[in-house]
């Protein structure tokens, strides 16, 4: 099975404030807020680490949750997230300029 | 042979809005006369300024077209486009133009999104807001159409000094905010006065059974004021800068919510 490699959008602005993520495309100006799940994803998607490591060691060890269904949501949420360019999403590491993780600025 | 051409005598005049004093050449004497009336109080001195338009005042079309504002930047040349104007301004070199015909409400317009482009890159904005000074500090009352910013500014006391009921002038100053005066008025129809002071709070307005501040998330203080900010540029960088300024503006400023009944009694929460 392939694995899938998560990274950034580069182009959204990303805030947390409180604890709360927020996010705005700068291609349509929308404004996301993410959940804690989708946060972390955010935190973690620097383009080489795989999908399933992610959730294996920051959303299995947040939430007690099944690894293989943790997967199966984070895939989903990753695809929806990449729906709105907020991340890119690979079956490929993808190279980033910028890997670091939190706010973008 | 007879001269063909004359010397048309152009003439200007300075709209000094948030300390951003904009120079207006036009060679119509009706126009400047409309423009006199339009922003008393508001203008500042003919030697100086940040910007220049020239405008030409061109002949009225009708129906006017109804194709919505655009505002588009390209090689350093914003172009802000909609039904009853066309302008062009290059902030490098300070200049601009703008067709319209003689009326008060295009280069009014023009003027509001050339300041959110200025404020934007400064940390500051244009609000959907009234804003009033009392005891030497300013406070901002956002809401969208209906949630009581006339209402509030009608009911000021006597000691408040009113900066606007409609659109609300931001500036970032050190480690703090100014608000400023405007000349952009709401239902009030009466001209803010063109001063500022330091911003101490921002209240988002909703009217109720009762007069009392509730404190708000941060998160939802930073999407409410999002959500009442004047931005019209399809610009990837100038909307980070304004997610940005936002966030930073409720990091900085303490924001409620404000509810009240509509009377004066309202202000006794204020300042």
């Amino acid at each position: 099975m392939s694995r899938l490699y998560v990274a950034r959008n580069p182009r959204v602005a990303a805030r947390s404030l409180d604890g709360e993520m927020m996010i705005m495309s700068g291609r349509d100006s929308t404004l996301f807020t993410l959940n804690k799940t989708a946060t972390i994803l955010w935190q973690s998607a620097d383009g080489t680490t795989p999908l399933d490591e992610i959730v294996e060691l920051r959303i299995c060890q947040e939430f007690e949750v099944e690894p293989a269904e943790a997967l199966h949501d984070a895939e989903t949420l990753a695809r929806e997230l990449a729906s709105h360019d907020i991340i890119q999403i690979s079956e490929e590491p993808i190279p980033q300029r910028n890997p670091t993780a939190g706010d973008s600025r | 042979m007879p001269e063909l051409t004359a010397e048309v005598e152009r003439l200007s005049l300075v709209i000094a809005i948030g300390d951003m004093p904009v120079r207006v050449n036009t060679t119509d004497p009706l126009f400047l006369d409309i423009l006199q009336d339009r922003y008393a109080g508001f203008l500042g001195s003919n030697e100086r300024a940040e910007i220049e338009f020239d405008v030409d005042v061109t002949p009225p079309v009708y129906p006017v077209p109804d194709i919505g504002v655009r505002v588009t930047q390209r090689l350093g040349r914003w172009s802000l486009q909609a039904g009853d104007f066309l302008a062009e301004w290059e902030p490098a070199s300070r200049t601009g133009r703008i067709r319209q015909t003689a009326n008060p409400y295009s280069i009014d317009a023009v003027l509001r999104i050339v300041h959110t482009l200025v404020l934007a890159r400064q940390g500051g904005f244009l609000a959907h807001s009234a804003s009033a000074i009392r005891n030497g500090k300013a406070f901002l009352f956002a809401g969208v159409s209906g949630a009581g910013k006339t209402t509030i500014a009608r009911l000021a006391p006597p000691d408040v000094t009113l900066l606007t009921d409609e659109i609300s002038y931001v500036r970032k100053q050190d480690a703090g905010y100014i608000a400023y005066g405007t000349p952009f008025t709401g239902e009030l129809a009466k001209l803010g006065e063109n001063v500022s002071a330091p911003l101490a709070a921002l209240y988002l307005l909703a009217q109720g059974s009762e007069n009392r501040i509730d404190p708000i998330a941060p998160g939802e203080a930073a999407r409410s004021l999002l959500a009442n900010l004047l931005f019209f540029a399809e610009d990837e960088e100038l909307v980070q800068s304004t997610f940005h300024s936002a966030v930073e503006f409720v990091s900085r400023v303490p924001v409620s919510r404000l509810t009240f009944v509509p009377d004066s009694r309202v202000w006794e929460l204020i300042g």
